[in-house]
């Protein structure tokens, strides 16, 4: 909604907001690239410092959560500034969620960097740079306030459960080459399901997008990828 | 095609399936040369509080007025198009306007009770219009109109005390038990809360709620909140047009019209 308020705080305070949601979105951001450096470059410092930041995100949560309470009980807020808000406040939980994922990312960086390094698998560091690519946008999405960014992100899931599934295989293949790659391609399976799980909340914050602007939900059926999971309806039922 | 008439058909598909209370098809008002309602086509379902918003002159209470023939006491104030009562046009020159206003009470803006007491306040109506066969059937309809206005509690030990000895929340629920003891069809109220505090506007609405059982109301307010809060069905006017009617719900949650988002989340100017 272009225009002003008649009461110029208002329109400061949503702006505050919004920066806040924005700074939150770019800490996470670079969260997720920190956790991925240092599983790369088996940087151990980076790694840790990554597991600390994540407190900063969390912090920046509160402060949301605080500030939306406090807009909605003095404002009364109606139409696309309540959907802003309320949006605001989702979003501020899918992207401590991202922040948290990379973090985990980051633990796991630092024992696989105790052990010897497996087979160089590419698929998670390019699993990784798709993700990290959606996360981008979304955010970009959310600062220009653009549906139809967001529902190109909310398209390219598919492809990360692609990815994913492409992935599990391929780890799956070296764990039964030799058992001494177990550890290792369990932590990266855990990895790539961390940043699969990435991709699934910047698919949330892409659904939240389109209905701050839009007012309603996306009515389309997502395209769903590749799925580690068999078709429930393949299954053989016992009855 | 107006913006009214647009948002008219959008929500008419449903309004077919609700009965439909009172309609207002083409409605203009001219007051002398000044055009102060355009076209304005709405249909107000029965048993539904429906919100009138929009800012200081944009035809919202002239269009109220128009519903009992209010307008028909200012001078120089012509009104044309169809308005129907239960599909019978409420401006046919055999109608008798007394009558009209016995099925169509109102509620105004600034407590006005009689300087009566209280139980004569409440009397008047039924008196004038003969409801009442014996005294105790007049007791009884001013205990029971009070008693829906939530008022009974707190005066029926001071019933010959004038009403105006009340407090202003007190006097505009003595005002709606007036209004409801005519056994009125359609209630309208202008701005009924405006000169009350938080408390008594509180009791005002949660009893718009409990009348709207018996009653169909039309409000106008300029409070959103108290829209929001008590209302169905919401529509805007602004500069005499309807910009959109809808449901309240969808009104301030999502809605169509620029002018209505910006009037709502406070960003006219």
């Amino acid at each position: 909604m272009t225009g002003e308020h008649t009461v110029r705080s208002y329109d400061e305070e949503l702006s505050h907001l919004t920066n806040l949601i924005a700074r939150m979105g770019g800490l996470a951001e670079a969260q997720l690239e920190g956790a991925v450096q240092a599983l790369v470059k088996r940087d151990s410092d980076l790694a840790s410092k990554v597991i600390a930041a994540d407190a900063k995100v969390d912090e920046i949560e509160h402060e949301v959560h605080g500030f939306t309470v406090r807009l909605l009980a003095l404002r009364q807020p109606v139409a696309h500034d309540l959907r802003m808000i309320v949006g605001a406040l989702k979003i501020s939980g899918d992207l401590e969620r991202i922040a948290d994922y990379a973090a985990n990312v980051a633990k796991r960086a630092l024992v696989l960097n105790q052990i010897p390094p497996v087979k160089p698998t590419a698929g998670v560091p390019r699993l990784a740079r798709l993700v990290q690519e959606i996360v981008k946008e979304v955010l970009d999405a959310f600062v220009e306030q653009d549906n139809e960014k967001a529902v190109k992100v909310w398209k390219q899931d598919e492809e990360v459960d692609d990815m994913y599934t492409g992935l599990f295989r391929e780890l799956i293949t070296y764990m039964m080459e030799d058992p001494r790659n177990i550890t290792a391609c369990i932590h990266l399976m855990f990895i790539a399901k961390n940043i699969e799980r990435i991709g699934d909340h910047a698919t949330n914050i892409a659904e939240t997008i389109y209905f701050l602007v839009q007012g309603t939900p996306i009515r389309e059926t997502r395209p769903k990828g590749d799925s580690i999971l068999p078709d429930p309806s393949q299954l053989a039922r016992d009855d | 095609m107006s913006l009214a008439s647009e948002s008219y058909f959008q929500q008419s598909g449903r309004a077919l399936t609700n009965a439909a209370k009172v309609t207002a098809r083409d409605v203009n008002v001219y007051y002398g040369d000044k055009h102060a309602l355009k076209a304005v086509d709405l249909n107000i379902r029965a048993n539904e509080v429906t919100a009138l918003i929009g800012p200081s002159g944009c035809g919202k209470s002239t269009f109220l007025r128009c519903l009992n023939r209010m307008n028909d006491l200012i001078d120089g104030a012509r009104v044309t198009g169809l308005i129907t009562l239960d599909g019978d046009d409420i401006y046919d020159r055999s109608l008798d306007v007394v009558q009209l206003r016995a099925r169509i009470g109102m509620v105004f803006q600034k407590p006005n009770p009689f300087p009566k007491s209280i139980f004569d306040n409440v009397a008047y109506g039924p008196r004038i219009h003969g409801l009442a066969q014996s005294s105790a059937d007049l007791e009884e309809i001013v205990v029971t109109s009070l008693q829906r206005a939530g008022l009974y509690e707190e005066v029926k030990d001071r019933l010959v005390e004038p009403g105006t000895g009340l407090s202003g929340g007190q006097q505009q629920r003595l005002c709606i038990a007036r209004a409801i003891a005519v056994s009125p069809e359609v209630i309208l109220m202008d701005e009924p809360c405006s000169a009350l505090d938080p408390i008594a506007t509180a009791k005002v609405e949660e009893l718009i709620d409990e009348l709207r059982e018996n009653f169909t109301i039309v409000i106008v307010t300029h409070s959103m909140q108290q829209a929001a809060r008590v209302s169905q069905r919401t529509a805007f006017f602004h500069l005499g047009v309807l910009v959109e009617f809808g449901d309240t719900e969808q009104i301030f949650t999502n809605p169509q019209q620029k002018l209505t988002q910006g009037y709502i989340t406070g960003r006219f100017g």
